[in-house]
């Protein structure tokens, strides 16, 4: 039977009706085949608009209805709830706009009143096809998994336990901390790090709703938002954690020593050892690659040594698999590989070193015990250069962004530095300073002033040893001239780049990237917390470089996000998907293949939609040769319906 | 042919990005000529090239299509499909003696209405020369 549809066109005051002449658009439309009742109004979003669309809905017995007003991305909602309460299925309403692409940018009132008669008569004809469709209800697993247990993963692993959710946080390294725990001060107050760090720690792992992995990796995920399954692959530590009393005989008789990661190579560790002192949790790691031998015969002194006997060979690969809700990605970053600035000398000369490295000097609880002293003789440097940009903003060599923090750590390095060393000349070469947040323009030029930084604007070429200098050959642009300065440090502020699991990780949540490989979120404004794939968040430098207080404030808006999905009994996703024509599919596979979101699969040689990972792109539906498959609601036919009359062939 | 004819457009818009860039062209007040009816669409890469062709065959003058720039799908990749499958379309037209120029792809964005406005305007002045499109039309 032949829907009976009503047309209401809204006047928007003069908006639309100062374009278009809507009573010829309401009575052309009521001569249109099938058209029940077309009416207009001033405004139809208006409680007695709404009422009256209502009344007619029951009175004549409507079950299509078409307003013609404004653009659906402000009263589809408005509109379609207002038809069900009038009884309609909401996909029984839908809205021809008329304003934004119509009478706002036309001036010719008669063209303009035609226009808008053809594209009401377009949605006419659409909704004659539309189906009564429900929400697709999804079962909600009440638990997040968290990827990172930096500052960032720290944070909204601290956010969502509070808000009583459960939360399984995994880290890859022996200890959560993340690069916050390495650094010795933080822009722009001077708190020390570890400090304001180390009691959300402890809190995280003490906290009865937080499920802690560390040394651990995610290797699995499959599902879709609400109901994630992920594997988790946790890697031996050959010391039972329950046991080790961190009396530290273990790492004192072993014999082999390798550089130490969390030093970044500026000291040395052995092959059982604690990251740092404050590790949580709180117990050493016998790191297998370096270790001579799981055999105890091949060394084995620190099992000889153990008291607790806490050191256990045995200990196994173990996979874990949880089910979870949500998943937040924190994973953070890496610095720039310093290989590839070969013209900087690292590598080269031991004392360039990089930011990292220089947050571990001056680190109490760093190799020198805060003090700044050379790698190479352990003399203090009296003068220093701080290169800016070490890898950031170079769009022909290296990485074409801005990596934000290195202005503002590269000031309170050279402020540090003078704190330390007040005879000492600090330099620092910059392109452009990039203070943009509270406080911290006036914390560079505090460097600049009281500490008299010297500020370079230019480029380094080259670094190059001389005499047992470091020779720093650059450019001042604003002066105009060469410079050449014989340091005894070099510092480079390396960019920052996406952490190394991040490309494996995006393969696996089928999370999206940015061109420079951080994980792209949803939309660069109104939805930076959020990935394109349904249920999976972005924290911290994950998203794109940033500093703390951003991190912290990220990680509790990804926090947010993850209660706003996990607090409801169940989800509602869009019925807008694409289905299958069995009898025309012939299983040739090219929409499984097409679909970005995996969410059609073959079975017994048909394709099949799985509704719930369906977004209704509707890209199968364009690439399917046999018009076999299609979105819910746009259908092929639609459109042609549409095309008819908007180029007159139906008429 | 006639030099006054008035060509008539059909332009597949993608909801997030072209759709909501014509309508910010409404919001900002532009002016283009009326000879465009837009068809909102959920993605560039759901628009089939039988679309475009039956289109062509109902009478159209001109087809756009219109999706987010490359790299800003909403649904990741739509669009990327979208320019592999038009770019060929575009080639195939001469074969069926039409004007390749007949046919157009752009990217706007959300927040371009200036960029919608003036594609909307040159497609206009391009498709004037041409007079009507009779090659694929569909004799009634």
């Amino acid at each position: 039977m032949r829907k009976k549809i009503g047309v209401f066109v809204c006047h928007c005051g003069i908006n639309i009706a100062g374009t278009v002449d809507v009573k010829t658009v309401a009575k052309e439309l009521s001569q249109y085949p099938g058209i029940e009742y077309a009416v207009d109004y001033v405004y139809m979003c208006s409680d007695p608009g709404q009422n009256m669309i209502i009344e007619k809905i029951m009175e004549k017995k409507l079950d299509g209805v078409v307003v013609a007003c404004c653009s659906p991305n402000l009263h589809e909602s408005t509109f379609r709830r207002a038809a069900q309460s009038a009884g309609l299925n909401p996909f029984e309403c839908e809205i021809a706009n008329i304003r934004e692409q119509c009478s706002w940018v036309h001036k010719d009132k008669e063209k303009a009143t035609e226009k808008a008669i053809k594209i009401t008569e377009g949605v006419v004809e659409k909704i004659r096809w539309n189906e009564r469709l429900q929400p697709i209800k999804v079962p909600v697993t009440k638990r997040a998994l968290i990827i990172g247990g930096g500052i960032a993963g720290i944070q909204t692993a601290l956010d969502l336990a509070n808000s009583d959710i459960e939360v399984v946080l995994v880290e890859k390294n022996p200890s959560i901390g993340g690069h916050m725990i390495q650094l010795s001060e933080t822009f722009p107050t001077l708190d020390c790090s570890q400090c304001i760090l180390t009691p959300k720690m402890v809190e995280v792992s003490k906290h009865p709703k937080v499920k802690l992995y560390t040394y651990s990796e995610v290797q699995e995920v499959s599902g879709y938002v609400g109901n994630f399954q992920a594997k988790i692959l946790q890697k031996p530590r050959y010391v039972d954690p329950d046991k080790c009393t961190l009396c530290d005989e273990c790492s004192q008789v072993c014999p082999v020593v390798v550089p130490n990661e969390f030093d970044l190579g500026l000291t040395g560790r052995k092959a059982v050892y604690i990251p740092f002192p404050q590790a949580i949790p709180a117990t050493y790691t016998l790191d297998i690659e370096a270790c001579p031998g799981v055999l105890p015969i091949a060394c084995g002194k620190c099992w000889d040594v153990c008291e607790p006997k806490a050191i256990n060979f045995d200990m196994q690969p173990e996979v874990i698999e949880e089910k979870v809700g949500a998943v937040v990605v924190a994973t953070g970053y890496d610095l720039y590989d310093k290989k590839n600035m070969a013209e900087y000398g690292y590598g080269k000369y031991p004392d360039v070193l990089d930011g990292l490295q220089f947050e571990r000097l001056l680190s109490a609880s760093g190799p020198t015990r805060g003090k700044i002293l050379r790698p190479s003789d352990h003399m203090e440097p009296k003068e220093i250069v701080f290169i800016q940009c070490a890898g950031s903003r170079d769009p022909e060599l290296h990485n074409k962004y801005c990596s934000r923090i290195c202005c503002m750590y590269t000031a309170k390095h050279a402020k540090l530095y003078k704190h330390h060393v007040h005879d000492g000349q600090a330099y620092v070469f910059y392109i452009d300073i990039r203070a943009g947040g509270k406080g911290y323009e006036e914390f560079v030029n505090r460097s600049m002033e009281e500490e008299g930084v010297l500020y370079l604007r230019g480029k380094v070429s080259k670094v190059f040893e001389e005499n047992g200098k470091l020779v720093v050959w650059g450019v001042d642009t604003l002066a105009g001239q060469d410079i050449e300065i014989r340091a005894d440090m070099v510092v480079l502020a390396m960019a920052i780049r996406p952490s190394s699991g991040a490309e494996k990780l995006a393969k696996l949540l089928k999370v999206a990237q940015d061109s420079d490989g951080f994980f792209a979120e949803a939309h660069p404004k109104l939805r930076p917390v959020e990935s394109l794939t349904a249920g999976v968040f972005l924290a911290g430098v994950a998203q794109a470089p940033k500093d703390i207080p951003d991190t912290v404030s990220q990680a509790g808006g990804a926090a947010i996000k993850v209660v706003s999905i996990l607090s409801q009994p169940e989800l509602l996703h869009s019925p807008l998907v694409a289905r299958v024509n069995k009898s025309l599919c012939t299983g040739c596979g090219m929409c499984v293949e097409v679909c970005p979101f995996s969410a059609i699969s073959l079975h017994e040689d048909k394709a099949e939609v799985n509704e719930v990972l369906c977004e209704g792109c509707g890209t199968c539906a364009a690439t399917c040769l046999r018009a076999a498959i299609e979105v819910k609601n746009l259908t092929h036919l639609q459109i042609y319906d549409m095309l008819g009359v908007y180029l007159g062939g139906l008429r | 042919m006639n030099k006054d004819h008035e060509p008539r457009i059909v332009a597949f818009l993608c909801k997030w990005c072209s759709s909501a860039g014509s309508d910010m062209a409404g919001v900002s007040r532009l002016e283009y000529p009326p000879n465009v009816i837009p068809i909102t669409v959920m993605c560039s890469g759901s628009v089939s090239p039988i679309y475009i062709l039956s289109a062509f065959n109902l009478g159209a003058d001109g087809v756009l299509v219109s999706g987010c720039h490359p790299g800003d799908c909403h649904y990741i990749k739509g669009n990327m499909y979208a320019r592999r499958r038009m770019a060929l379309l575009k080639e195939l037209l001469p074969y069926l003696g039409l004007e390749p120029e007949r046919f157009q792809m752009s990217w706007v964005s959300a927040a371009e209405g200036v960029k919608f406005t003036q594609i909307i305007k040159d497609f206009v002045a391009q498709l004037k020369p041409l007079g009507p499109q009779t090659y694929l039309r569909r004799s009634l």
